[in-house]
């Protein structure tokens, strides 16, 4: 296999509070390859926003390593992590408090390039910026346009472009459309697609939509209270889900068909549980239908089931591959 | 009992009149429930689901959002013509609410067996008594899933998915002949939503409530509803009992394009096949079929002419495809 774009080795993040450590990112290893996108899949506060801001050094990791082409990023110094940032970008949920209102359109998508110090003449700026608004589908009529001016597809156009504007490696997308209406939501999906096949974009994409992720990743992780429970190539996660919690969260998607009426949803009770100073073992055991008294002793590895599909519960492979 | 019509609505209009401008908000709605039925209020953002519901229960924003026409007729009462002494009869008793974002819609500083307490204070034709009131406060507690030795904790002692619950409770404890739920579950996770709904599938069948349930979510509708209604820009543009629309033999252009916007999870495709364009703007609706300008069979009589609905038994279309004989002009 190649060299991965993107790699992380026991990346975690831990948040002290009162009542003691939060464990919002516990011991993540994953591996993104150039050109493919990694869905991460999770419910609310499962830790899947914080990795994907740690990973970009927003937040500092506790300890770990992310290695990008395999250089860690985390021993940089601020002056190379600058320079890297040009190839790693975000795309952020929430379209309206995301892009400053006080700013034009043209400055939120000039800002990156003035700000990675690249001096551009007024003239190439100014076509560079409409190159990039006519990549992301807005018309070049709206460059003087103000955020409020705009809708929330429009404005989740803007933060595409912002992010494509220093032709980054690696993007990381969190929840880019879940505040969206469907048929918008569906547009901005094939642009990140389209922009993926035409300039090889590397992505992360964070979210809680599973039918989004299955449509738009090569590969899943599946992370419950900071652990990545399951990971491996989509189909196979979707074909064949391991983890009870996989098994639940697919269940619960509600389909749009007749044939789906009939069949009755397999449903967890309860409700996840504080991340805060975990017990040992499985953080799904309180929710499990399978649960057995040796979930909750000691740490569980990921274990390969099938090639490249990994598995952190009991219930499988006791015999290694 | 079963089976009668409980609600009606027949050319409902409504405008949000401000000093600048008039939102179009509803345009001529009609529709019907018959008593236990659910029925799916689908659209996007701005298509008129929300105002829908304010309208019939006549919380619409006051100088501002206005009836213009029609009438709504719930259990033999004129909602249009009724004072606001017989609506705060109506409210949370006979028709209750659920809104969207149960974080909000719960008072932070009173416990929650006193919010449920309050509708049954408030509505109290059987004359019940203090005690009887808070037994009937526990029962909705078990009804919904929480240990009534809940009640005196505050709502910031929940979690999202149990203040839902407390709000359907609230909504439930009159035992109201029509529930209205505006995106129960959209403010909640995949899999709390999955208890949420069934849920509210077993508690509508043990009470025979009506539900209308107002979603985005096409795949909720196909979980629990008998009929739906497709709104687009203060129009029901379609609308059927679920094998009628599920079924995608005949649909609405725009609700072929809700369909195609959703990524499948039993097929794969490698593109969605979205609606392109944006909703019209409400304060200057396009001439003749509100969807034209963005429709994919768009012909030249869809720019000037509103389309009538076409029937075929249960299911009603609203599109010149289905009125007109003759070929799609691209």
């Amino acid at each position: 296999m190649n060299q991965p774009l993107l790699q992380t080795v026991g990346l975690k993040k831990y948040y002290k509070v009162k009542a003691g450590e939060l464990h919002a990112v516990d011991n993540i290893n994953l591996s993104i390859q150039e050109s493919q996108t990694l869905g991460v899949v999770g419910e609310s506060g499962c830790g899947k926003t914080t990795l994907g801001r740690t990973i970009l050094r927003l937040v500092p990791a506790t300890s770990g390593q992310i290695l990008f082409r395999g250089e860690n990023i985390l021993e940089y110094s601020g002056k190379q992590m600058h320079e890297m940032r040009r190839n790693m970008q975000i795309v952020f949920q929430d379209p309206y408090s995301s892009i400053n209102p006080r700013m034009t359109v043209y400055n939120i998508i000039a800002e990156p390039i003035r700000s990675s110090g690249t001096r551009l003449e007024k003239q190439n700026m100014d076509k560079r910026v409409r190159k990039l608004m006519d990549t992301v589908g807005l018309a070049s009529r709206l460059i003087k346009a103000y955020p409020h001016e705009l809708d929330g597809g429009r404005r989740q156009r803007i933060g595409v472009a912002r992010a494509l504007a220093l032709n980054p490696k690696f993007i990381v997308c969190d929840e880019p459309v879940s505040s969206l209406d469907v048929s918008i939501q569906a547009q901005i999906l094939n642009l990140l697609m389209d922009l993926q096949d035409e300039y090889g974009l590397t992505y992360m994409f964070i979210t809680h939509d599973l039918s989004v992720v299955k449509h738009i990743s090569d590969n899943i992780a599946v992370m419950y209270l900071g652990e990545c429970v399951e990971h491996g190539p989509k189909d196979q996660i979707f074909a064949n889900p391991l983890h009870p919690y996989s098994q639940a969260l697919l269940s619960a998607i509600p389909v749009p068909s007749l044939a789906a009426r009939s069949r009755k949803p397999y449903l967890i009770k309860g409700e996840v549980s504080s991340p805060i100073n975990p017990k040992p073992g499985c953080r799904f055991a309180p929710r499990c239908p399978h649960v057995k008294p040796i979930c909750t002793q000691g740490e569980l590895e990921l274990k390969e089931v099938t090639p490249n599909h990994f598995v952190r519960c009991t219930l499988y492979g006791s015999e290694k591959p | 009992m079963d089976n009668h019509m409980l609600l009606e609505l027949k050319d409902l209009e409504v405008v949000y009149q401000t000093d600048f401008e008039n939102v179009y908000a509803l345009n001529k709605v009609t529709l019907s429930l018959n008593a236990g039925e659910t029925l799916g209020l689908v659209g996007e953002t701005g298509a008129g689901k929300t105002t829908t519901a304010l309208s019939i229960l006549k919380l619409l924003p006051k100088n501002i959002g206005k009836i213009t026409g029609g009438s709504i007729m719930f259990d033999g009462v004129d909602i249009v013509k009724a004072t606001e002494g017989e609506m705060r009869k109506i409210r949370g008793n006979k028709i209750s609410m659920i809104f969207q974002d149960p974080m909000t819609s719960l008072n932070p500083v009173i416990p929650v067996g006193e919010q449920i307490a309050e509708s049954l204070e408030l509505h109290n034709t059987q004359g019940r008594t203090a005690a009887e009131i808070e037994q009937r406060v526990d029962q909705m507690l078990e009804l919904v899933g929480i240990s009534p030795n809940r009640k005196t904790d505050f709502p910031h002692q929940f979690s999202g998915g149990m203040k839902q619950r407390v709000v359907i409770a609230i909504a439930l404890a009159c035992d109201p002949a029509l529930l209205i739920a505006d995106e129960p579950t959209t403010a909640l996770d995949v899999t709390i939503q999955a208890q949420v709904l069934a849920m509210m599938g077993e508690l509508k069948e043990k009470l025979n409530t009506s539900l209308i349930l107002i979603t985005h979510d096409l795949g909720i509708v196909a979980q629990i509803c008998d009929k739906v209604a497709v709104m687009y820009a203060g129009e029901i543009i379609e609308s059927g009992t679920m094998e009628d629309v599920f079924s995608r033999i005949e649909n609405h252009p725009y609700t072929v394009g809700l369909f195609g916007s959703i990524p499948n999870l039993e097929v794969s495709t490698l593109r969605l096949a979205p609606i392109n364009g944006l909703m019209p703007d409400p304060t200057d609706l396009p001439k003749g079929c509100k969807f034209h300008p963005r429709c994919p069979k768009c012909m030249d009589i869809c720019k000037t002419e509103s389309p009538r609905v076409y029937e075929t038994g249960t299911h009603q279309i609203m599109c010149h495809l289905f009125t007109q004989e003759g070929n799609v002009i691209q």
